[in-house]
């Protein structure tokens, strides 16, 4: 994610736009449902592109792993109060059943812990109702993982 | 895709287990761009970098969903490639550790089946992108299969 315009212009960070600043989570289709401090949803349609089982018709997991990382990116951004840079140190999913082909995949993701310098994330990936649930993630975030390390760094 | 399913069939079911072939079926294998290797009985699985697939693009860096999706793909059809199955291995769980920032550059993994039971197997894959030696991330991952009848 990208926070230096926001940074610079001295502001509350814009959620949805950096959002669209991650071109992965746009080729996806991602789209930001709700965000309150804490706390993020985000969903995905189905798409043909997506698809991990051409029997089936039923999604990648893999689809679904991105969904949650990303929300529970959002989750540890709502949770912050400073603008700062986050990067996945390791996520778990428990998939608990398949995905229907045709159906938005919703994720709520909760930054229920916070320490200097890691974030501590649920989240449950489901299409009614989080009591039914596709998979759940638990996951952690390394704080200020861009530290020193300049725009481009990754070019090198 | 219409053609696929048979595709997928045939490249599961049939005499010799064709990997590249079930990659060409699985839509979300040919979103991310990926490809396979065979060195002896050893596959590497490749994934071109594509700009679609950057997460972070600051720095800029690949999506973690992206590294995730491609080390359980690895996982997935490491464990065909292992022994025929009758369908495609589920996930049951998969944990994934980050281990450094994935550059915008091709990437590379392998999948180690370390327990093949009769109907869960433990896989654990690795992703590397410069120096094999030093991995970008680990998945490792619990899948329900379904050896295919007949099969030893």
């Amino acid at each position: 994610m990208d926070e230096t315009d926001t940074e610079r212009a001295g502001g509350k960070p814009d959620i949805a736009a950096l959002m669209m600043t991650s071109p992965f989570a746009k080729a996806l289709g991602m789209t930001l449902e709700r965000i309150e401090k804490s706390k993020a949803t985000l969903s995905i349609p189905y798409q043909d592109k997506l698809v991990g089982n051409p029997l089936t018709r039923v999604v990648h997991g893999g689809v679904v792993t991105a969904l949650l990382d990303h929300a529970s990116g959002f989750a540890v951004i709502s949770a912050l109060d400073r603008i700062d840079s986050i990067a996945t140190l390791d996520l778990r999913i428990d998939y608990m059943r398949a995905a229907e082909p045709d159906r938005t995949i919703f994720a709520d993701a909760h930054c229920f812990k916070l320490t200097t310098s890691i974030a501590f994330v649920r989240g449950t990936a489901y299409h009614d109702a989080p009591d039914d649930p596709i998979a759940t993630a638990v996951g952690t975030f390394m704080l200020s993982s861009d530290a020193g390390r300049k725009a481009g760094a990754n070019r090198k | 895709m219409s053609e696929a399913p048979e595709t997928l069939n045939i490249a599961l079911n049939g005499e010799a287990t064709d990997i590249g072939a079930l990659l060409a079926a699985i839509p979300y294998a040919q979103y991310l761009g990926m490809a396979v290797g065979r060195h002896g009985s050893e596959l590497t699985f490749h994934l071109r970098h594509q700009e679609h697939l950057i997460g972070n693009p600051r720095l800029p860096a690949l999506h973690g969903g992206v590294i995730g999706a491609f080390l359980e793909m690895s996982a997935i059809l490491g464990l065909i490639w292992d022994a025929p199955l009758e369908r495609l291995p589920k996930p049951v769980d998969v944990s994934i550790d980050f281990l450094r920032s994935a550059k915008p550059i091709d990437t590379f993994a392998r999948a180690i089946i370390t327990k093949r039971g009769r109907r869960v197997a433990n896989v654990r894959a690795e992703a590397w992108q410069d120096d094999r030696e030093r991995p970008i991330a680990t998945l490792h991952g619990h899948f329900l299969v379904k050896p295919l009848a007949g099969a030893a």
